[in-house]
């Protein structure tokens, strides 16, 4: 085996910022609003830190798929401990509709080129939401996946997982190579040091296009109009409990 | 439904710790028209002094901030104390309380502009006795010995305090002595191969709590500027009295202790540098203490204004936002630009220092500056936050009480003026 994993970082909007809808409904602002990790892409380098220090693989590989400031996402994790990172260059239209199929296909085309015994995604985006990436990768590689993980084992040839799913917790037990997506509870990320950040000066990020991997960007989907959710309508104050009855029924809830 | 909750709380501080893990989004409250552009370049690019690290360094600082430190301190200024060993860990443990110290010695060996990085990120920090009693421990007690100290006496202080492992507390000021630094009284007598030391400190910042104490003492009789010396002295020696807790207006969660040394026998080698020098070390940071003071008051003001903001735009009053009259908001930008001014200073000072120029008369500017806008600043906000600035509830009248301590220590807004004016050729000649 390579020993070698790669973890897909996304740069999206803080997770403390305000979100503001374009005036235009085309989309949020994203101008001069402040940027970090995805949260569970945090979890995901974490992860594959860990697995590092404990010998069970050889090389951390951070991939961030956008714009030049993608870039600075990278550096994060490489203060956190990869060893490298690669940066894919989107940028316009391809980058303002890049999503996870196409994330994917990147991920899968750059797991073959570095011959990848493990591929660690956040199980999710906070500004997507999409829960797909991980999916899709697998699918694409047809490779097994491991989602929603809470708890990681990688032992030789195969990967333990346990899942959060809606009934409780499912554990399965996958051959690498496999994709697997980090859920809040797999670990808590550790802060990148000073020291660690000095260092990540040094380390490499390699650039590539998606052209250069054969990979064709275009979406088969298109944003219609972004809103913001209604506002909240005040309420209103009933006497009794027939009173409440009564108006459910005008109002056709009951 | 969702969206307007979490609004709401958002402005409840225990939300940090929830979203920080879970990701949940809030939504502005209104749809407005212009983002508003952050006040510094939020990437390197066009920074006068800071570097992608620094930047780098502010987010990871921000990180530790919003998780193990903020989310406490309401209780903590309740109790007139914060657990410095546990956080100077945290922080040692991070590489951020030996940033500008030697690599020897646990450091990174960094220029001035990474502690001033580090000091802006800490202005982040919901109080201002948590950052100054950082700023004791990484800028006040431990540069002199950083750069004079032998190489086992930082082994034994430097190092720990580095990493986080000792806590440390600089001991100059005294009941009868605080800017006229030349005329403290204790005492340290050579006896053989010992001090022993004889008198007390005043306004001791993690005095209840530190392993150690930076001592400036009267070593000989010579004139008073060259009859000092800097000790290392543990506190758990015999003769160390820590005899009480000062009761005060603000710094609330910064425990301030008033010391008393009788007869505390010390080693001679614990002596920093050479004897005779205390007085001259201790000046030669006066520089890097100022301009780091400055750093921290300068986002303080900041968050102040933009909280101010905030809350006036939402607080009606005849009808209108408060933040619409033009009273308060012609206001707020006065305050904003004169930040904006500090804050260039503060960068020009910081640029010159790292390349070697003496910039005493920059910082005292700087600090005197800081002071006073600091006043004005938590004044005039805390008018317009009207009753609810009055109450405990609000940062902005814990900023009021906290940042008035800056025109009194670390070199009195008088002290300031005199060295300005010394700068300036305009005292009266002897």
């Amino acid at each position: 085996m390579s020993g070698r994993v790669l973890v897909g970082v996304k740069r999206v909007i803080d997770y403390a910022v305000k979100i503001r809808v374009k005036p235009d409904n085309s989309g949020v602002v994203t101008d001069g609003v402040k940027h970090s990790m995805n949260p569970f892409c945090e979890i995901a380098v974490e992860e594959a830190v860990k697995m590092k220090e404990k010998k069970l693989i050889k090389e951390v590989v951070a991939v961030s798929c956008g714009p030049q400031q993608a870039q600075e996402t990278i550096r994060t994790a490489l203060a956190m401990g990869a060893d490298r990172g690669i940066h894919v260059e989107v940028t316009g239209k391809d980058y303002d509709m890049l999503g996870p199929l196409q994330v994917s296909k990147i991920m899968a085309a750059l797991a073959k080129k570095e011959d990848a015994q493990l591929i660690i995604l956040g199980k999710q985006a906070i500004d997507g939401d999409c829960n797909q990436t991980g999916q899709m990768t697998a699918a694409l590689l047809d490779w097994p996946q491991g989602t929603f993980a809470s708890e990681v084992s990688l032992e030789g040839d195969t990967v333990k997982v346990v899942r959060e799913i809606d009934g409780g917790l499912e554990t399965i037990k996958i051959n690498t190579p496999a994709v697997l997506t980090a859920d809040l509870r797999l670990n808590t990320p550790r802060y990148a040091t000073l020291p660690n950040i000095m260092k990540a000066k040094k380390k490499k990020i390699a650039k590539v296009k998606p052209a250069d991997l054969g990979l064709d960007m275009t979406s088969r989907l298109e944003v219609l109009r972004v809103d913001e959710p209604p506002q909240r309508l005040a309420g209103v104050k009933v006497e009794t409990v027939d009173d409440l009855v009564a108006k459910l029924k005008e109002t056709g809830r009951l | 439904m969702r969206a307007l909750r979490l609004n709401q709380l958002v402005i409840s501080r225990r939300f940090n710790q929830f979203t920080s893990r879970a990701g949940v989004r809030s939504l502005s409250d209104h749809v407005s028209s212009r983002p508003v552009p952050p006040s510094a370049p939020e990437t390197a690019g066009d920074h006068l002094i800071y570097t992608q690290e620094h930047f780098a360094l502010k987010e990871s600082l921000r990180k530790i901030i919003d998780q193990e430190i903020n989310p406490h301190v309401d209780q903590w200024e309740a109790e007139g104390t914060f657990p410095a060993h546990k956080i100077f860990k945290i922080l040692g443990s991070a590489g951020f309380l030996g940033v500008n110290k030697p690599v020897e010695y646990g450091g990174l060996g960094l220029d001035f502009s990474y502690s001033v990085a580090v000091s802006e990120e800490l202005g982040n920090i919901r109080c201002g006795g948590i950052p100054m009693a950082i700023g004791v421990q990484t800028d006040m007690a431990t540069p002199a010995l950083a750069r004079f100290g032998s190489a086992e006496l930082k082994e034994e202080f430097l190092l720990p305090s580095i990493l986080g492992d000792k806590v440390a507390c600089l001991g100059v000021s005294e009941v009868g002595a605080g800017s006229d630094v030349s005329s403290i009284l204790t005492k340290a007598v050579r006896k053989g191969d010992e001090y022993v030391i004889n008198g007390g400190k005043m306004w001791t910042t993690n005095g209840t709590q530190a392993d150690w104490i930076c001592l400036l003492a009267n070593t000989s009789d010579a004139a008073p500027h060259r009859n000092k010396s800097l000790i290392c002295l543990p506190m758990t020696l015999p003769g160390v009295h820590i005899a009480r807790k000062i009761d005060k207006l603000g710094m609330w969660s910064s425990d301030t202790a008033e010391v008393f040394f009788d007869d505390v026998r010390v080693p001679c080698k614990n002596i920093i540098g050479q004897e005779g020098m205390g007085f001259t070390y201790q000046m030669l940071q006066f520089q890097e203490e100022r301009l780091w003071a400055v750093a921290n008051i300068v986002t303080m003001m900041d968050n102040i204004i933009q909280e101010t903001i905030q809350y006036t735009r939402q607080r009606k009053i005849f009808k209108q936002p408060v933040l619409y009259h033009q009273s308060v908001n012609f206001r707020l930008a006065e305050l904003q630009t004169e930040v904006e001014l500090l804050r260039s200073l503060l960068y020009r000072a910081t640029a010159l220092y790292i390349k070697g120029n003496d910039v005493t008369k920059l910082a005292s500017m700087a600090k005197l500056k800081g002071g006073r806008l600091a006043r004005e600043v938590g004044d005039s906000c805390l008018q317009y936050w009207g009753g609810m600035g009055f109450t405990s509830d609000v940062l902005v009248s814990r900023f009021y009480r906290d940042s008035r301590l800056l025109s009194i220590g670390g070199g009195a807004d008088e002290v300031m003026l005199g060295i300005i004016c010394k700068y300036m050729d305009t005292l009266p000649k002897k």
